[in-house]
């Protein structure tokens, strides 16, 4: 088939192109922009070529949160998903059940962020919060304002509370796209159940699941509302994560350059660590 | 060995899906449910197998009730419409793994295996993904797995409905073959009456959750015992008019077109049913009595022609063998056979075919 060649709709391009150019192309060139060079104010600027990706990268603070951030996103993911797996296990399949369940499980998805951080900040308040006030009561010292351990704690829940939704919600969706025939099929073999979730619910599932895994590491490992709001990174450093630690350093002590450098090995650490998983869970699929 | 439906019945809250059913098939046969979607085919099948409860009534197997007795000790397999296969297995563990979880030893399953995969042309395969299959070779795996254990019942749901022209075509001619030497029941439900055909055996015309009639495949093909029947039993669907019968004389109500018959029943009213390849565009052998017809439509199945048309209040189709092309709001001379007429009474019920 011949195919016409029509310059014109490049127009159609345009638009799209401009906008991607406002929201990410031009604040990301003005980070690169920063990331290399010393900023005095007034439009002074004076080129430091790399000095600034040294010094992070070689930084114990940097090194710090870093090791944070991966220990907090290697623990959520380690509730969440298999969390999320087994409450959409448990979700009725037919019924009035199925609406009443979906809603509620996709309200806590529905609560801005940092009021998220401020309900459980309240919720978790040693003296008068809901949690807190009944863990002291029943014998636990517990404040996560004062207490490194208590601070995670109140944290992955936090976040367990809010997105583990997400989770069921894919993966009800992903198994609501098995078709009876073959629940049918491994009950004619005589499957267990539990084969019957290994062999074909897990391998079914297996793209939803992927997708789930990526939003859950993306999000978790660019948080910063909600335990900003919470625990302020606190105390001391120990909820720090990269995002709030990187606000420290930009906002707070106006380090600009370091700052940038910053962000952008953040940027490709998210980036390097989603196109890793992806393709090794895509691999399979592709032969086919 | 024999299964035995004894006024099997099934209503889900108030529906009716399966009206009071007795049906008894033998062993080493063939069994075709015949019907079009929600006929009752699928539903008829999963009672059988166990993996639904009738409402009431009994399924007896070999003389023993096995009403309610779990599927996973009935020895049954069962094929769907859909290309139902562990999707992480290999082929071959696809087609192990019923005999897996019985405990067969893997020398005697690895010659199984390969027995069953050679029959059904699977045997360069036999370490793919089903995802990497063709999907006629994943309903082929399907297949296999449901035939490389001994079942005393194989049911297969509308097995090549999923299949495109050409790979239904190649399977459905294997499949009597696969059949053949078993000691076994098959049920098969299809929607197609050339699949009934094909395969033999007997039918059982089903409609609305009824079985209309059940005997042999040519029988129930050749002798509808209602007109109910014989639409279930025609594709295209079976011409039906209204006639008119007077000493040796039928002719139809719609227009005065007469033909001789030797039907010994009384003058009156009847309704009379032809199939489409019983009326042609050309004269030829016993097709004679000639009918007027517009075309409405045209259209030309592989070597056939189907031309729809209409003569008065009539709206008729005609299948013929060769290519012929037709424009809409042509007239035309058509030719029917009249020793092929199947004559119904007023109540839809089989009076005598030619």
């Amino acid at each position: 088939m011949n195919k016409t060649v029509n310059q014109k709709a490049w127009f159609f391009v345009i638009p799209v192109f401009v906008l991607v150019a406002f929201n990410a192309i031009i604040p990301l060139m003005t980070v690169v922009n920063y990331a290399f060079q010393e900023t005095f104010g007034n439009n002074v600027f004076m080129w430091e070529g790399t000095r600034w990706f040294k010094q992070i990268m070689l930084s114990e603070r940097f090194h710090a949160s870093l090791g944070r951030q991966f220990l907090f996103t290697f623990i959520i993911l380690f509730i969440q998903i298999p969390l999320g797996i087994a409450i959409a296990l448990t979700m009725p399949k037919e019924g009035i059940g199925v609406p009443v369940c979906l809603v509620l499980m996709s309200m806590p998805l529905l609560i801005p962020w940092n009021v998220v951080g401020a309900m459980w900040n309240i919720f978790a308040l040693p003296d008068i919060g809901f949690l807190g006030h009944s863990l002291n009561a029943l014998g636990f010292d517990y404040n996560f304002t004062q207490q490194i351990g208590d601070a995670w704690f109140t944290t992955i829940l936090m976040d367990v509370w809010h997105w583990t939704s997400l989770v069921v919600l894919l993966s009800y969706a992903g198994l609501r796209s098995i078709q009876p025939a073959y629940y049918q099929a491994a009950e004619i073999d005589g499957a267990s159940r539990w084969a019957i979730f290994t062999k074909i619910e897990l391998p079914k599932m297996k793209k939803v699941l992927t997708i789930a895994i990526l939003l859950r590491f993306m999000d978790s490992f660019m948080i910063y509302t909600e335990p900003f709001v919470l625990t302020g990174g606190g105390p001391g450093n120990a909820t720090a994560f990269l995002s709030i630690d990187l606000v420290k350093m930009a906002l707070g002590q106006f380090d600009l350059g370091p700052a940038a450098a910053m962000s952008l090995i953040y940027f490709f650490i998210v980036l390097l660590v989603c196109w890793v998983f992806y393709t090794l869970m895509m691999r399979n699929e592709e032969k086919s | 060995m024999s299964l035995e439906l004894k006024n099997v019945e099934k209503k889900i809250g108030l529906d009716t899906h399966i009206y009071s059913t007795n049906l008894k098939l033998e062993k080493n046969t063939i069994n075709i449910l015949l019907g079009s979607t929600l006929a009752g085919k699928t539903t008829l099948m999963q009672i059988m197998a166990g993996l639904d409860k009738p409402t009431s009534g009994e399924i007896w197997f070999n003389n023993e009730n096995v009403t309610g007795m779990k599927v996973q000790k009935r020895n049954v397999s069962m094929v769907y419409q859909q290309f139902i296969n562990y999707p992480n297995f290999t082929v071959y563990d696809n087609i192990a793994s019923p005999l897996k979880i019985t405990g067969v030893s893997s020398d005697e399953t690895k010659q199984r295996v390969g027995k069953v995969a050679e029959l059904l042309k699977l045997s360069g395969m036999l370490n793919k993904k089903p995802n990497e299959l063709s999907g006629g070779q994943q309903q082929r795996t399907a297949l296999a797995r449901a035939l490389v254990k001994d079942s005393d019942l194989i049911l297969l749901d509308e097995p090549l409905a999923n299949l495109d022209f050409k790979l239904r075509e190649e399977l459905r001619e294997e499949l009597p073959k696969l059949f053949e030497n078993r000691d076994c029941i098959v049920v098969y439900a299809t929607t197609e009456p050339s699949e009934a055909l094909l395969l033999g055996g007997n039918t059982a015309t089903l409609q609305e959750g009824k079985i209309i009639q059940y005997g042999k495949t040519l029988d129930t093909y050749n002798k509808p015992n209602s007109l109910v029947s014989a639409q279930v039993f025609s594709d295209p669907p079976m011409n039906i008019a209204k006639i008119k019968k007077s000493g040796d004389q039928c002719s139809f109500l719609q227009n005065d077109i007469q033909w001789k018959t030797k039907l010994n029943i009384k003058d009156g009213e009847y309704k009379v049913g032809i199939r489409p390849h019983n009326i042609t565009t050309y004269k030829d052998g016993n097709n004679t009595l000639e009918i007027k017809g517009k075309v409405l439509i045209s259209e030309i199945s592989g070597s056939e022609s189907l031309i729809h048309f209409t003569n008065g209040n009539l709206n008729w189709v005609s299948l013929s063998n060769g290519v012929f092309q037709k424009n809409v709001g042509d007239e035309m001379n058509l030719y029917m056979n009249t020793d092929e007429f199947v004559y119904f009474d007023q109540n839809e019920r089989l009076i005598s075919n030619g």
